[in-house]
This record gives C-alpha cells, sequence and structure tokens, in this order.
C-alpha cells in the first residue's frame, strides 16, 4: 500500500491530536498549532486528491487489524479527496480572514477553546467525508454538533447563547433522526459497512421485504440531515446561529457545517441505500417541493431583513434550498450540478460573510442598512469582496454562482415531469437574489459624507490576503468549471 | 483677576467663543448637579413595562396569543402522536426480538464470539469489540466526551479573579458547611469507591466494566469528596494543572496508542504488543493501557463537570 494511503486517517487523527493537545496551550500558541495542522491537513488531502485522480480509482483504508465487515473502514475516491481538500482550505481561508475581529471578541483566556472546538470542527468534517460506516458517521456527527454550538456561544452575548440553545435543540431533534434511522437500517440489515448495508439491502429490496420500514427509515435520514442543515420549514435556528456569533465561526458555519451533513446525505443516497431506492420511494419529490419553497421564502426573507448579517444568512436558507431541489430532481446531472453548488455556495458564502464583518468595521461596527451606506469606499478590500460575492450569488458570468445556475437549468431542462417548476423557481430566485444583493451592493458604493475613517489595507494584511485568495478561488471555479464538473462526475460514478 | 472691569458685552464675548473658564467665579453659572437617578421614575417604568408585558402576553387580555399557544399545543401533541404511531408501524414490520434468523445473525456477530478471544486477547468481549474491532469509533466517542468539556467550559469557566473573590459565595452557600454525617460516610466509602473504580478499569478486559465505567465511578467518588470536605480540600491534589495534565496526558497517550494500532494494521505490519495469554491481568495487548487513559479522562471530564457547573472554576 503506498504512503498515501495513510493521509486520510492521519489527518483526522492529527486534527483531533491537535485539538487536545491545544486544551494546554496559551491562545497564541494553539493559534499558531492550528495554522500548522490546517496547513498540513491540506498538504495531505491534496496528495489524497492528486493520487485518487491518478489511480483513477477509490481504496479503502482498515482502521486496525480487522477489515471490513468487521471493523471500521475509510474510504477515499476523487469526490471525497476533493471535498477534503476544499473543506481545508474554506477552513483555513474562514480562519484567518476572521482572525482580528476573533481576537477582539473573545476572551482571552479562552481563545485555546475555540481552536480545539476549530481542530475538532474539521476532524469530523474529514471523518464525515473519509468514512465508509455508518456509525462512524454518526460519532463524528455528534463532535460535530458539540463543536458547532461551541463555535455559536464563544463570543457570549444573549443573542448567541440564545441562538446556540436553539440550534442544540434542532440539531440534537436531527441527530436523534439519524440515529434512528441507523438503527433501523441494522436491523434490517445486520450491517453498519455501507458497502454491506447496501448489498444486503439490494437483495430484500428485490425480494419485496422490509418495504415500509426502508420508506420510514429513509424519511427518517433524510429529515434528520435536512433539519441539520436547514432545510426551508427547519430553517428557523438558522439566522440567528449565522447572525450574531463571531464572523469566522459564521463563516465556517455556513460553508462547512451544513455541507458536511449534505455530503453524507449524498454518501447516504448512492452508497448506502440506492439511487433507484431513493428515487422509487419518491422522497426525492418532497425533497423537490421544500427545495423549491426554501429558494423562495429564503429570499424573500432576507429582502425584508435590515441587518446585513441576517441578511446573508437568510440567503444560505435560499442557496440550501437549491442543493435539495437539485437531489429532487433525481438525475445524475442534477446530482453533479448540486455537488457543484456546494462548493460555489462555500465559497462564496464564506467570502459574503468576511467581508461584511470589514464593511461593518468601517461603520462604528453597525450592522444596519442605513449606517452601512458608504462604508464600501471606507473599507476597499471589504467592498470589493462583497461586490464580487453579490455577483457570484446573483449567478454573473465569471464567477461560480452562474455555472451552478446553469447546471441546475441544464438539468432540470432533461427533466421532463420538473423541468417547468425547477425553472420558474430558479427565475423567481435569481430576481430576488439580485433584489437584495444588489441593494446592499449599491448601499455601500452610495458616497456619504462621515466622518469615520477609512481603514486601510496595510493594518489589515492577513483580511485583504483572505479575502483575495476567496476571490480567486470563486473566479478559478467559475471559469475552470469543465474541468471541475467532470471531476464530480467521475468522483459521483466511484460511488457507486 | 481683573474681570470687574469689563463690560457685560465682553464677557459674553469671551464666554462665547469659550475665554472664559466655567467655573472660576468670573460667570454666575452653577455648577452641574450630580446625576442622582430618579428611583421613582425608575420603579414608575419598570410598573409600566411589566403592566404592558402582561397585556400583551396575558392570554386574558391577547386572543391572538391564547390561540397560538392552544394551536401550538394541540400540534405539539399531534406531531407526537404522529412520530409514535409512525415509529410503532416500522417497528411492527422489523423482525422480531431474538428470533435466529434475523439479519443482525450474521457472520459479523458470529466472528466477534467465536473468534474474539483469539483476535483480541480479552474475555470480556464487549471491550474487545469497542477497544479493537472497532477502536475507531471509541476513540471518537471519547473526544465526544473531551469536547463537551470545552464547551461547559465555554459556558461557565469564570476567571480567576471572580473565582477567588466569589469563592465564599459560590461554594457552600446554599448548603451546610462541614457536615459532620455527610463527611464519616465520606471518610469510609470515598476509599472504597476509588478502589473499585481502579479494579473496574483494571480489569476492563477480563470482567464487566471498563474504562468508561471506572472513570465513571472514580468521577463520583471525587464529586462525594468534594461535596464533604469542600473545593479547598480538593484542590490540594486536584486543581485546575493537574486536571489539565492529567486530561491531556491520557487523551495523547490514547491518541498515540491507537494511532499506532491503526497504521501498523491497515499496513500489514508486524504487531509488536503481545497479546498474552487471555485472562490474566497484563494481557489484551493495547486493551489494558487504553482503559487506563479512557477511564482517567472519563473521571477528570465528570469531575470538571461537577466543579463548572457549581461555581465555575476548580
Amino acid at each position: 500500500m503506498d504512503l498515501i494511503c495513510n493521509f486520510p486517517c492521519i489527518s483526522i487523527v492529527m486534527c483531533i491530536l491537535g485539538g487536545i493537545v491545544s486544551s494546554a496551550l496559551k491562545g497564541r500558541a494553539a493559534k499558531y498549532l492550528n495554522a500548522v495542522i490546517l496547513l498540513a491537513a491540506t498538504i495531505m488531502s491534496a496528495s489524497v486528491f492528486g493520487y485518487t485522480i491518478m489511480t483513477g480509482e477509490s481504496f479503502t483504508y482498515v482502521m486496525g487489524r480487522f477489515p471490513a465487515p468487521w471493523g471500521n473502514e475509510l474510504r477515499a475516491g476523487v469526490l471525497e479527496g476533493g471535498m477534503a481538500l476544499f473543506f481545508c482550505v474554506i477552513m483555513t481561508l474562514s480562519l484567518f480572514g476572521g482572525q482580528e475581529k476573533l481576537h477582539t471578541e473573545i476572551e482571552p483566556q479562552k481563545l485555546n477553546l475555540y481552536y480545539i472546538l476549530c481542530d475538532l470542527l474539521l476532524s469530523s468534517l474529514l471523518s464525515l467525508v473519509y468514512t465508509n460506516d455508518l456509525f462512524t458517521a454518526y460519532v463524528f456527527v455528534e463532535i460535530n454538533t458539540i463543536s458547532a454550538c461551541g463555535l455559536i456561544m464563544i463570543s457570549q452575548t444573549g443573542r448567541t447563547i440564545e441562538a446556540a440553545t436553539r440550534y442544540m435543540i434542532m440539531s440534537l431533534l436531527g441527530s436523534g433522526m439519524l440515529l434512528l434511522g441507523i438503527c433501523m437500517l441494522y436491523d434490517m440489515t445486520g450491517h453498519l459497512l455501507m458497502e454491506n448495508i447496501h448489498q444486503t439491502l439490494r437483495a430484500s429490496v428485490t425480494a419485496g421485504k422490509f418495504h415500509v420500514p426502508l420508506m420510514i427509515t429513509i424519511g427518517m435520514l433524510c429529515v434528520g440531515i435536512a433539519i441539520k442543515s436547514a432545510l426551508f420549514p427547519f430553517h428557523t435556528w438558522l439566522p440567528d446561529a449565522y447572525g450574531y456569533s463571531t464572523v469566522s465561526s459564521a463563516a465556517i458555519l455556513s460553508s462547512l457545517v451544513s455541507k458536511g451533513y449534505i455530503f453524507l446525505l449524498i454518501k447516504l443516497i448512492y452508497r448506502v441505500i440506492g439511487f433507484d431506492v431513493i428515487y422509487a420511494s419518491r422522497v426525492t419529490d418532497i425533497l423537490f417541493v421544500f427545495g423549491v419553497a426554501g429558494m423562495i421564502i429564503g429570499s424573500l426573507s432576507a429582502i425584508k431583513e435590515n441587518d446585513i448579517f441576517r441578511m446573508i444568512a437568510f440567503s444560505s436558507v435560499a442557496q440550501i434550498g437549491y442543493i435539495y431541489m437539485g437531489f429532487g430532481l433525481g438525475t445524475q446531472a442534477a446530482m453533479v450540478a448540486s455537488v457543484f453548488h456546494i462548493l460555489s455556495h462555500a465559497v462564496t458564502k464564506a467570502l459574503l460573510f468576511l467581508s461584511a464583518a470589514g464593511l461593518a468595521d468601517a461603520s462604528d461596527g453597525s450592522r444596519r442598512f442605513l449606517d452601512l451606506t458608504g462604508s464600501g469606499y471606507r473599507n476597499r478590500i471589504a467592498g470589493i469582496a462583497f461586490a464580487a460575492g453579490a455577483l457570484s450569488m446573483v449567478g454573473i458570468p465569471l464567477f461560480s454562482g452562474f455555472i451552478s445556475k446553469l447546471l441546475f437549468a441544464e438539468a432540470s431542462v432533461r427533466n421532463s415531469g420538473k423541468m417547468l417548476p425547477a425553472m420558474i423557481a430558479l427565475a423567481i430566485s435569481t430576481i430576488l437574489n439580485a433584489i437584495y444583493f444588489m441593494k446592499t451592493v449599491i448601499r455601500i458604493y452610495t458616497p456619504v459624507k462621515t466622518d469615520q475613517g477609512t481603514i486601510l489595507l496595510k493594518k489589515h494584511k492577513l483580511f485583504a490576503a483572505s479575502m483575495a485568495c476567496f476571490i480567486a478561488l470563486n473566479i478559478f471555479l467559475g471559469l475552470c468549471s469543465d474541468w471541475i464538473v467532470d471531476l464530480i462526475e467521475t468522483g459521483l460514478e466511484m460511488f457507486v | 483677576m481683573n474681570t470687574e472691569k469689563r463690560s457685560v458685552r465682553e464677557r459674553f464675548r469671551d464666554w462665547f467663543y469659550g475665554d472664559t473658564q466655567a467655573f472660576d467665579e468670573a460667570m454666575p453659572m452653577r455648577r452641574q448637579k450630580e446625576h442622582r437617578p430618579d428611583l421613582e421614575a425608575q420603579k414608575e417604568y419598570e410598573r409600566e413595562r411589566a403592566r404592558m408585558r402582561e397585556h400583551v402576553f396575558n392570554v386574558e387580555h391577547n386572543r391572538e396569543m391564547w390561540l397560538f399557544r392552544k394551536c401550538f399545543e394541540i400540534m405539539g401533541i399531534v406531531l407526537c402522536v404522529l412520530m409514535v404511531c409512525v415509529l410503532l408501524i416500522a417497528v411492527s414490520y422489523l423482525p422480531p426480538t431474538g428470533h435466529a434468523d434475523n439479519p443482525a445473525n450474521n457472520e459479523v456477530s458470529q466472528l466477534y464470539v467465536e473468534h474474539g478471544i483469539a483476535d483480541t486477547g480479552a474475555v470480556n468481549s464487549v471491550t474487545g469489540m469497542i477497544l479493537s474491532y472497532r477502536a475507531f469509533d471509541t476513540f471518537g466517542e471519547t473526544n465526544v466526551l473531551f469536547i463537551a468539556g470545552c464547551c461547559v467550559m465555554i459556558l461557565l469557566l469564570l476567571d480567576h479573579g471572580i473565582l477567588k473573590s466569589s469563592a465564599m459565595a459560590n461554594d457552600r452557600f446554599y448548603e451546610p458547611k462541614n457536615d459532620v454525617i455527610l463527611q464519616q460516610v465520606a471518610r469510609i466509602l470515598v476509599p472504597i469507591v476509588f478502589i473499585f473504580s481502579i479494579y473496574v478499569m483494571l480489569n476492563g478486559h477480563l470482567s464487566p466494566g471498563g474504562g468508561f465505567s471506572g472513570g465513571a465511578m472514580m468521577g463520583a467518588g471525587m464529586i462525594l469528596y468534594t461535596c464533604a470536605f469542600g473545593f479547598d480540600k480538593t484542590r490540594k491534589f486536584f486543581g485546575e494543572r493537574v486536571y489539565t495534565a492529567v486530561k491531556v496526558t491520557a487523551l495523547v497517550l490514547y491518541g498515540v496508542m491507537i494511532t499506532y494500532y491503526y497504521i501498523m494494521g491497515a499496513n500489514g505490519l508486524e504487531n509488536h504488543i503481545p497479546l498474552g495469554t487471555p485472562g490474566a491481568i497484563l494481557s489484551a495487548g493495547l486493551i489494558l493501557p487504553i482503559n487506563l487513559v479512557v477511564g482517567l479522562q472519563v473521571a477528570c471530564t465528570m469531575y470538571a463537570f461537577y466543579a463548572l457547573f457549581r461555581r465555575g472554576g476548580f
């Protein structure tokens, strides 16, 4: 076995160990350790990604001496490697971009706790991406939930505590559903490993056994993950959780945590239950309806909002709706579009949150639209970054948002039954997106005379560098989309 | 100062341009009174707010609120009943418990039962399963406890200064100090609890128990000790430093051992840790040290939860 095959396991354990060691360190040392870990995890994920592209096939890694179905297993293909690399990069950039803000908002003796949470969150995301075992996935979903809660409440104001409580209740409900679903799958198949469940389930579906419990299990799993990733009717925890937490937490939560769960759902659909079984169960229709509703209602709520962070948070509801609409269309092309939208949304939303924090800083920390007038001139790099993010969200060519909308439109044209509602929803949602994002861009570039000082680039090099990286990544996704879409297709084929 | 000689107009001009100081007796100005909050007005304001609150949230005045609450309750009950029905229906279709032909009785559990002792060296096959076959899950589960401890620290950990100044107020504010009955009972019980917990940890691979249960017992023993004798006595052997040191050492050791196990196993390399004779105390390879470190970590976390919830520090 090649050395690179060890990397998924090493990167997960390294993140956990880093978190553990950080609990004995002071804030500054924990920060450096975290940076080293992020860098190493990025390099390892990149090599796994490159290795799977070169060999052209996925590999499994036995965690310990006992092969599956007796022991735990990891599995890495092109999609897993790419996702892991992407998560590491976004996490690094979000943490660097929000670092200055973080140090002002958190009590100094609790700073190392923040980096512990980040390390363990990364380990749980990597495990969710790589795992080949449903129970391991559940264990790391737990770690993910608890650390996300910590990330929300670390800047202790009343609103973050309230938001964290709400997140905790909703998220634990989702975890509970997921656990019930996994238990029922185990009862029906006697396995926890994804491939073995898939084979046993296939046999029992052809034999006509377990039809009712299987349907209920699929419902449980889908609803559980939908609650955790804030699909429309379950999105009420989202605006406060993203809107009031410290900015790098908001960026990480919106672009990584919910995406980790969605990636788990993709794994469940392809590798555990089977695409055709899911499609035959008509659960995709329900996901489609709620996805479309989320696209429109999320955008409408964002238009009504008077607080820039909450507006961006509500826009997340709409974007999650896009992803679920892709699942709902139930074709391979739509799935590719959804995966691409995961990438595109993660890049753009983190950029928007970080740049909005920059704009708010240039306006005496106010987040209301009236006070943000002209802040694009006072903090130029944040203004440019916000404009780029907004253009990408609306779907202007050159940016990644355009490609994902194009892919969704193409996918919906090929689906005869759902073409009309999908197209109409895409059009309405795009217009609504344009209304609230362009309103904000015009607002921040309206000249106004104030005595508020400008924020200079020189003093915020880390922030500026992270903004530049995000914009570059966004344009890279927009320009090299053919290559990426090909890779996603290969990755999804490797899944089966 | 010769201000008396200047005319009123000049003096006004000086004051207007800010040339005269306000309090040098040159201008007939009164010093501002110290701000004193009007307690009556404050009370009136609060009373007003309470009345408003009452008016909005009291169901007798607010028909909408009443309707909302009723609907909320009814919907909640209906949803729960529906969920229960759905789950009961699902269970009724699932294979019956304890049947020999169930899907769960397959080659997986068969191997655990038949080859467990030979593979892991642990007589207690549950311990063998969680620490050897499915070691990754257990490592994750231990870290769930670790991260939960971190989150509680974020919420409840107080600054050292605050902790010291409010130590008396928090510690035993509501409870009697130096309760003789409790102390006598603790004197007898705590050593027994400690010894039994160590026994459970060390015999995890031989008899029921293991790191998690032994650690929980040890934590309970420490909580009992603290209840009886107070934080000052406990801090002599278990302060924040010791807590951090034990927690970090235990978890790092666990991480290193488990990484060794993963990498050796996955790459097909020879495992240098002997399994020993099943049934002996020094057997089962890595399971014994892992049980010990898991036990220490669980005990630390248990006690930390108690200390943080009671007074926000150690």
